[in-house]
């Protein structure tokens, strides 16, 4: 389908913000679920979007900005894969390829943000030189410029993909054969696991691995809702703490206190 | 005796909502360096009101400083009310500021990562997707909401936190608190990841075939001996809600016997697999393109 040049401006906007939000990382407009949910919306095709957000955020779940590390960027393949899908016009249909588009967009994103992550490094140096003058004014302006390159980084792309319009980006969809195009899905409903063992490598310990598998088992009760796991697994998470606490007041102070009574613990302690 | 200059609870707001921008200069040198100047700035122009004060002061807040953005806000708090006391007199140098910078900045990036972005973030994703991906704009509007309020109010509270504690709060958070809350985010954290694995990875072998058995007669519902019409509709439904089978043939697939073996467990292999891989310094993207090339592939040859 063809945009009107307001519908354009708004598209290229909500880019800029996911790009800021890229890295930020605060109000989360680069999240999958929010920037295709804002594309589909300012472009008319909300449904689709939303759809098409859900399924990349559950891919997306677990990439986060740790330290220096970047994570497969969110935004522009949010935002680039939702205009395909938009100017794609499949609605619904569109969604999967456009998942399978996505993930090249977020490698593509990476190698944009460590550019611009370098661009900053320059822009430091002048903040550098305008503390030695005292100038508050100089260093605001400063990190404006560099928060708005960072939006550019989503923005141009965006803009870029637009220019090249619908027709093209409809013919490549539809040239895509259709055990590509189901292979994709079916490989789509694996990768979220990626994200999942990056978390895991990072958290896993002797100690908590007994909670993972407890949440597996509970899992497989298909009654139990995503709200009710989560309450579940906030109990388990106290009862623990709890009970450790206590479990380790009265073998700290070993053969003086085995009362096993913890007020009497603190009172001997004090 | 000179006035005492206090930070008014205005300026704390400002400088609350400018930390929002912590991390728009982030770069490969000082990292968060420069949305850290930027941020103490309305405090910094009320305190100091000289050149080279202000110099001074810029240039002691561009050293390098990295760690979650949000659990940045009691370390800004802390540096708020050192600031203060400074430009009131009290003998605190700038080792002093960027000892506690650098102090409080790796415990509690520590704390950050695994409760934001291990635990509520996961959870409120995957609640919002869950709900997305069934059509419902009420996922995007609860994810925003939900993420943002927790997000405010906790930059709010434990910016506050720190102002009032001074450099008290470290010694409060290095004891047993910090780490309760590390570890309770970890266990959690851990549980929701499995329950999403099971729930929300999907490899599916219903394309294997592995028996194809034919019913006695009696088990399935006989089409043909159905009367025509609403009423044939209606017996049918009968029939298979009385436990009739649908089909002559019960077909079991390769998905079928795992199911009865562990739901969810070539979900559960595939997320090891990745860990492995991970651990052997295999890049995410590769493994990404690696299982969708493996899915097309697993396709084409009729097993997924």
């Amino acid at each position: 389908m063809n945009l009107s040049m307001i519908q354009i401006i708004l598209v290229v906007l909500v880019a800029f913000l996911a790009g800021m939000e890229g890295i930020l990382d605060e109000f989360h407009f680069h999240q999958p679920v929010i920037a295709c949910t804002l594309v589909g919306l300012v472009t008319g095709q909300l449904l689709p979007c939303v759809i098409l957000g859900g399924s990349l955020q559950m891919i997306a779940l677990g990439w986060s900005n740790i330290g220096a590390a970047v994570a497969p960027d969110a935004a522009l393949a949010s935002i680039a894969s939702a205009i395909i899908l938009v100017l794609g016009g499949q609605g619904r249909a569109g969604v999967s390829s456009a998942i399978a588009i996505a993930i090249p967009l977020a490698v593509a994103g990476l190698l944009l943000t460590i550019i611009t992550r370098t661009l900053a490094t320059g822009i430091v140096h002048f903040m550098d030189g305008a503390a030695k003058e005292g100038s508050f004014r100089k260093i605001e302006f400063w990190q404006i410029v560099a928060i708005c390159l960072q939006g550019l980084r989503i923005a141009i792309p965006a803009a870029l993909i637009l220019a090249l319009g619908a027709g093209p980006v409809k013919s490549l969809l539809s040239s895509m054969p259709s055990w590509l195009t189901d292979g994709l899905s079916i490989g789509g409903g694996m990768v979220v696991a990626v994200g999942y063992a990056m978390v895991i490598n990072m958290m896993a310990s002797r100690e908590v691995w007994p909670f993972f598998i407890l949440g597996f088992v509970f899992a497989a009760i298909s009654e139990i809702t995503l709200i009710g796991l989560g309450a579940i697994g906030i109990s388990i998470a106290l009862i623990y703490l709890t009970l450790s606490k206590k479990g380790g007041n009265s073998n700290g102070d070993g053969g003086s206190s085995n009362t096993g009574d913890p007020v009497g613990d603190l009172i001997d302690k004090y | 005796m000179v006035d005492q200059i206090k930070l008014s609870k205005k300026d704390r707001i400002s400088v609350w909502w400018r930390s929002t921008f912590l991390q728009g200069s982030w770069n490969y040198e000082r990292m968060q360096n420069g949305g850290w100047a930027f941020t103490l700035i309305p405090a910094l122009k009320k305190l100091y009101k000289t050149k080279e004060e202000r110099s001074e002061a810029l240039t002691r807040h561009l050293e390098f400083f990295n760690t979650h953005p949000y659990v940045a806000s009691p370390i800004i708090g802390v540096t708020l009310a050192l600031e203060e006391e400074k430009a009131n007199g009290a003998p605190i140098d700038d080792v002093t500021i960027q000892g506690v910078k650098v102090g409080m900045m790796g415990p509690l990036a520590g704390v950050g990562d695994p409760v934001f972005w291990y635990t509520v973030k996961p959870i409120v994703g995957a609640l919002a997707a869950s709900l997305a991906i069934s059509g419902s704009i009420i996922g995007p509007i609860l994810y925003f909401v939900v993420w943002n309020a927790i997000r405010m109010s906790f930059m709010w509270y434990t910016q506050e936190l720190g102002y009032k504690a001074g450099s008290k709060i470290t010694e409060d958070l290095s004891g047993g608190i910090l780490q309760d809350i590390t570890k309770g985010a970890s266990i959690l954290g851990m549980f929701i990841l499995a329950a999403l694995i099971e729930r929300w990875v999907t490899v599916d072998f219903s394309a294997v075939k592995i028996s194809s058995i034919k019913q006695s007669s009696g088990a399935y519902i006989d089409w043909s001996k159905l009367p025509s019409g609403a009423a044939g509709i209606k017996e049918a439904l009968v029939q298979q809600s009385s436990g009739l089978s649908l089909t002559e043939y019960k077909v079991t697939t390769l998905q079928d016997n795992l199911n009865q073996l562990i739901p969810g467990l070539a979900a559960l292999l595939i997320t090891f697999l990745c860990m492995w891989l991970l651990k052997k310094n295999v890049s995410p993207i590769v493994i990404i393109l690696g299982l969708f090339v493996f899915g097309v592939v697993m396709h084409v040859l009729g097993v997924m």
